[in-house]
């Protein structure tokens, strides 16, 4: 049983937790060709390495954000959804 | 008559003799006796037969690693099998069998295997009976039969069994010299200490030998040091505990044994029990195996491990043979002799392959003869050892070997060096080194927080045992930021010394191809010769050959053969031990049962149950219940003694002709408030949100970002900032998440608050032509008329005097009602119709009536008319769509894909002959009597007998379907068989839509 370091919640087994998938930034479906807009929802990178993916803590309903190495298995870090916000330039 | 057994010492109590059964016979042991001890106290040889070649086989070890004695414990319904004898404890009234051989273990018909075993050799079963084709079917049952291991219960477990979380400092596997050592030392300091050992005793190695620790017995040290643990509130004893897996971040699973070793009378409370522990540090302490030596019919009854030998002599005062022959290629074996000359066993010699030993001078001193330079070539006797043939060696594997010396025995003891349990150190992630010196992997760097110690890290002797348990716990203690507190090591001496040089296999006597008799795994019947001809057919990875001779499977795992299997597959490919590596030690270290894996969870505690606030009601109406989620939800509420369909359709009829009611308190309710609620719910459904009234209702679909239909339900704005939701009962919780995700990490600039209600408030449906009647009746303090209370509206009222939210809404398309109710209240709210609607023949109903009634008018169910990959237009939902905003999914509507005209659309179906009920699934076609395959063109989503039409209606998904209306297909049966069905509006009653505005 794994631990997870929610950022709200501190570290807790694994199994409170729900997998969200691959993050990556919304495409604006305005400015999106078919193609790229099919490519943004269909399509993930499935990169072996470190990748950055959405986790949910169940029992609070918290999503955050996971730094994971898809080789190790092995979760570098974990940060809340704002700090990516921020780098975007998005409020 | 215990004829083995030793007139004194063991720690067996002699005052408390246990009878038992073994294969029918009745014998006796004592207590403190393993299944195995009893059995050879009662000079039982043969135990069972081989896997493959039916061989007779005896007892070779003392613990996990045995291959042989493989048991079947217990009678009924309590029975186990595949338990070694080994760990068995005795108890009065032991039933125990072989788990192989037929008719019996001493006779079996299948030994003739053992005649052709050359034929029988790696990969026998892949070449043989893969011809003729479709005949594998016939093979199975036979094969399956002659190679099986025990047999499982057929009955339902009767015992219980139970999962317990703990969280320590230091959890220590194992307790012989170095794990008590390290339990000793990290509890002193104040850590929270879980110890678990395998045995019913602590003490491990120290209870099977001569030991002297401080100057007196072991023994007596072991009493002093579990005492001392056992008095400590920080430290928990787990006796009869095998730590069983690694897994991340230290934690560790143990199966602790509660009641196994007391006679079936005896046993109260739970059998067995899983210690989940997260532990800081771990001490892994759980020892070393020694390995057998692979000459010619090793597998004999009577051919022992030598520590096996000293075990039973010292621990259970059973003395396995009267003639004893040692075999060995290191010095701990010695030790063996000397142990089974003490105990005046004869040893007629030691066979040592090394031409120079320096512990045969403890032989000398002891009178007993070495032949150094010496090996076993032959064993001879079938169902027991009756001698041995020895033979000079060179020293060179390659060189064959004469043998020449005839040795009359009835026991051989072999010693081929020691391994170390490295199996929880690879669990956590760790890998293993080749030590040059002592021939064995070694645990390499941890990769969690543990550290190995004694023998499990490579260390034979007990004072180093002692020295490195002391260490590793101070260590574990520190890393906790405890103070170790500086305990002495005990000082205990070692007679034996310990060197070793390899000896893989025996060199043959003629072609070492043709040595299909030097087992390496015993349980897998797999050889020398198996293996070189694994290596001859081209495998070259261990991991391909362990799976082509099967080395290294079963119950034990190969604790006993792997490395011996993988030093002769090295020497085969000419390449070295380390190079061709191991095989991945993975969980369990031994087998654990389903019992124990299940713990408390099953049946009733299998998975949670929900239930309604009136579930009662709907258990004493006799009402069968659905499981949807993890919802119970009444099906239909048989009257006389009605089947499911007299019951639907009876509860059809009365619903569309006067009144039904229906339990719905299972959909997902969310409240929704904020300033910004407006504006989070314009993105997350399709139809216009801002031009929604307060008190007024909306059907709303949800969509994933691929554009296709993903939750639905009544929405509802009960003020200008505050909505209410309803999301299918399956969908609730993946909705809510789902919300959540959206506002928590895209639109953080949204202020809006999300609260479920699903359980906090029930809902029961009132619906038919007299609802109205019947709400008017129970007394409503609101005008339900048309003009004040309109369809899609919704008011707080009270009912009979109970608050409610009312809602005009309809899953039916008949005038109906929604009474939303606090939960507490919603039993006696149904009573209360209940009683009131009896003039109106109020008929409850359940899931499927509804499902009838809401596909006589088309209404889908997301997820049962759709998968995933319909879109709102695809299922007839054009209207529902704005076009003055962007919301989720919206974009991907626009894709080629998505506006293709021969995309799956919803229909509906008639069936020609007017009677046949379409299975649903049912796929589609134009014409069955095409080349086959028949190209399918949609498949039917849902299909009922419409009770109010009088014929069976189906809906279906269907290429192009809205443009071939009128047009005939035909759906294909389970059978073969194919009808004609008609495609028609998906609408099948009330067209228009009248009756629910009313």
């Amino acid at each position: 049983m794994k631990i997870l370091i929610c950022p709200l919640n501190g570290p807790r087994n694994i199994s409170e937790f729900t997998y969200g998938g691959e993050y990556h930034p919304l495409a604006d479906p305005q400015k999106s060709n078919d193609r790229a807009w099919a490519d943004y929802v269909f399509f993930h990178d499935n990169h072996a390495g470190i990748v950055i993916e959405w986790w949910c803590h169940t029992a609070s309903s918290y999503w955050f954000l996971a730094e994971r190495d898809t080789r190790t298995d092995n979760v570098v870090r974990t940060f809340p959804a704002s700090e990516l916000a921020t780098s975007d330039g998005r409020s | 008559m215990q004829r083995n057994r030793l007139d004194k010492g063991g720690r067996i109590d002699r005052s408390r003799p246990l009878n038992f059964q073994f294969n029918g016979r009745k014998l006796q042991g004592f207590a403190g006796d393993t299944l195995a001890s009893a059995l050879l106290a009662n000079g039982i040889s043969v135990v069972g037969r081989s896997f493959k070649l039916h061989r007779p086989r005896g007892i070779i070890g003392f613990g996990a690693e045995e291959p042989n004695a493989i048991m079947q414990i217990g009678k009924g319904d309590m029975t186990l099998p595949n338990l070694r004898a080994t760990q068995v404890e005795l108890y009065e009234g032991m039933i125990a069998s072989s788990t192989k051989g037929w008719p019996s273990v001493n006779f079996d018909v299948s030994a003739i295997n053992d005649v052709f075993s050359r034929v029988f050799s790696a990969g026998f079963y892949y070449k043989t009976f893969m011809r003729p084709k479709g005949l594998w079917h016939f093979y199975e049952k036979l094969i399956r039969r002659s190679a099986g291991f025990g047999k499982a219960p057929t009955a339902a477990d009767p015992d219980s069994y139970e999962h317990r979380n703990a969280h320590c400092d230091v959890l220590v596997a194992g307790a012989g010299p170095a794990g008590l050592m390290a339990a000793m030392a990290a509890a002193s300091s104040g850590a929270r200490v879980v110890i678990a050992d395998e045995q019913n005793e602590l003490g491990g190695s120290l209870l099977c030998g001569d030991y002297q620790i401080d100057g007196k017995p072991a023994n007596k040290w072991v009493e002093q040091t579990a005492a001392a643990l056992g008095g400590m509130d920080n430290v928990t004893v787990l006796p009869r505990s095998t730590v069983f897996g690694y897994y991340d971040h230290n934690f560790l699973a143990v199966v602790e044994r509660c009641t196994d070793h007391l006679s079936e009378a005896q046993r109260t409370g739970v059998r067995q029990r899983v210690w989940r522990v997260r532990a800081k540090e771990v001490v892994l302490a759980q020892g070393a195996f020694e390995r057998p030596l692979v000459f010619c019919n090793n597998d004999r009854p009577g051919v022992m491990m030598a520590s096996a030998v000293s075990a039973y002599l010292h621990r259970y005062a059973v003395s396995p043979g009267r003639r004893a022959v040692l075999f060995t290629n290191n010095d701990s074996a010695y030790q063996t002799a000397i142990d089974l000359a003490r105990s005046g066993t004869t040893v007629v010699a030691i066979v040592d392959s090394r031409p120079h030993a320096a512990a045969s001078e403890l032989a000398a001193s002891a009178g007993i003869p070495v032949l150094a330079g010496h090996v076993v070539v032959d064993v001879s006797g079938r169902r027991r050892v009756t001698g041995v043939r020895v033979g000079k060696w060179s020293g060179d594997t390659a060189d064959t070997v004469d043998g020449t010396i005839s040795i009359r025995c009835d026991l051989v003891a072999m010693s081929g060096g020691w391994s170390p349990a490295v199996h929880l150190h690879s669990h956590a992630g760790g890998r293993n080194e080749w030590n040059d010196e002592l021939h064995c992997f070694v645990p390499g760097a941890s990769t969690q927080a543990n550290r190995s110690a004694g023998s499990g890290n490579g260390v034979w002797s007990l004072s180093g045992c002692l020295r490195e348990g002391l260490a590793a716990g101070d260590e574990a203690a520190s890393r906790c930021g405890l103070k170790p507190a500086g305990l002495d090591v005990p000082q205990a001496e070692d007679p034996v010394p310990m060197s070793i040089e390899p000896l893989w296999r025996v060199p043959a006597e003629k072609d070492p191809d043709r040595c299909s008799k030097q087992f390496i795994d015993f349980q897998n019947d797999t050889s020398v010769a198996d293996v070189r001809l694994a290596v001859r057919e081209g495998y070259r990875n261990v991991e391909h050959v362990k799976r082509y001779t099967a080395l290294g499977f079963g119950t034990d795992q190969g604790k006993l053969g792997n490395i011996n299997g993988m030093a002769v597959l090295a020497e085969c490919l000419g390449k070295s031990i380390p190079e061709v590596g191991t095989t991945t030690f993975r969980p369990a270290y031994t087998p654990v049962t389903f019992g124990a894996i299940a713990g408390e969870n099953v049946g009733d505690l299998f998975e949670p149950v929900r239930t309604t606030a009136i579930h009662e009601w709907h258990e004493a109406a006799g009402a069968p219940f659905e499981v949807v989620g993890q919802w119970h939800r009444p099906w239909y509420f048989p009257r006389d003694g009605e089947d499911l369909h007299a019951a639907v359709a009876r509860e059809c009829l009365a619903t569309r002709n006067s009144l039904g009611i229906m339990d719905a308190s299972t959909l997902g309710k969310i409240d929704v408030r904020g300033p910004d609620a407006v504006e989070f719910l314009e993105r997350i459904y399709t139809h216009n949100i801002a031009k929604m009234k307060v008190g007024r209702c909306a059907y709303g679909v949800m969509l994933g970002e691929d554009g296709m239909l993903m939750d639905d339900g009544v929405m509802a704005r009960l003020g200008e900032q505050h909505f209410y939701l309803t999301t299918t009962t399956g969908g609730a919780a993946n909705v809510l998440s789902w919300l959540e995700l959206w506002l928590q990490t895209e639109w953080p600039e949204l202020d809006v608050y999300l609260t479920s209600l699903t359980d906090h408030f029930s809902t029961i449906a009132v619906v038919g032509p007299n609802s109205r009647h019947l709400l008017q009746k129970v007394g409503c303090n609101i005008d339900l008329k048309k003009e004040s209370f309109p369809f899609m509206s919704v008011k707080d009222a009270e009912l009979g005097g109970v608050p409610v939210q009312l809602f005009r809404v309809s899953f039916s398309g008949e005038l109906a009602f929604e009474v939303n109710i606090d939960s507490n209240h919603a039993l006696q709210m149904w009573e209360m119709l209940m009683y009131a609607g009896g003039e109106f023949d109020i008929t409850p109903y359940g899931t499927e009536t509804m499902h009838v009634l809401r596909a006589e008018k088309g209404f889908v169910i997301i997820g049962q008319d759709t998968d995933g990959s319909v879109t709102p237009q695809d299922a007839g939902m054009h209207w529902l769509l704005s076009k003055d905003k962007d919301f989720l999914g919206r974009r991907s509507l626009s894709r080629p894909d998505c506006v293709r005209d021969n995309r799956k659309q919803l229909v509906g179906l008639l069936s020609g002959d007017g009677k046949t009920v379409l299975p649903e699934g049912a796929q589609l076609v134009i014409d069955p009597n095409a080349e086959k395959p028949v190209p399918m063109c949609g498949h039917v989503s849902s299909s009922y007998f419409s009770a109010c039409l009088g014929h069976p209606i189906a809906l279906a998904l269907l290429e192009g379907g809205r443009s071939k209306k009128g047009e005939t297909l035909h759906a294909a049966l389970v059978d073969g068989s194919t009808v004609e069905v008609q495609i028609v509006s998906a609408i099948f009653y009330d067209p228009k839509s009248e009756r629910q505005n009313v």
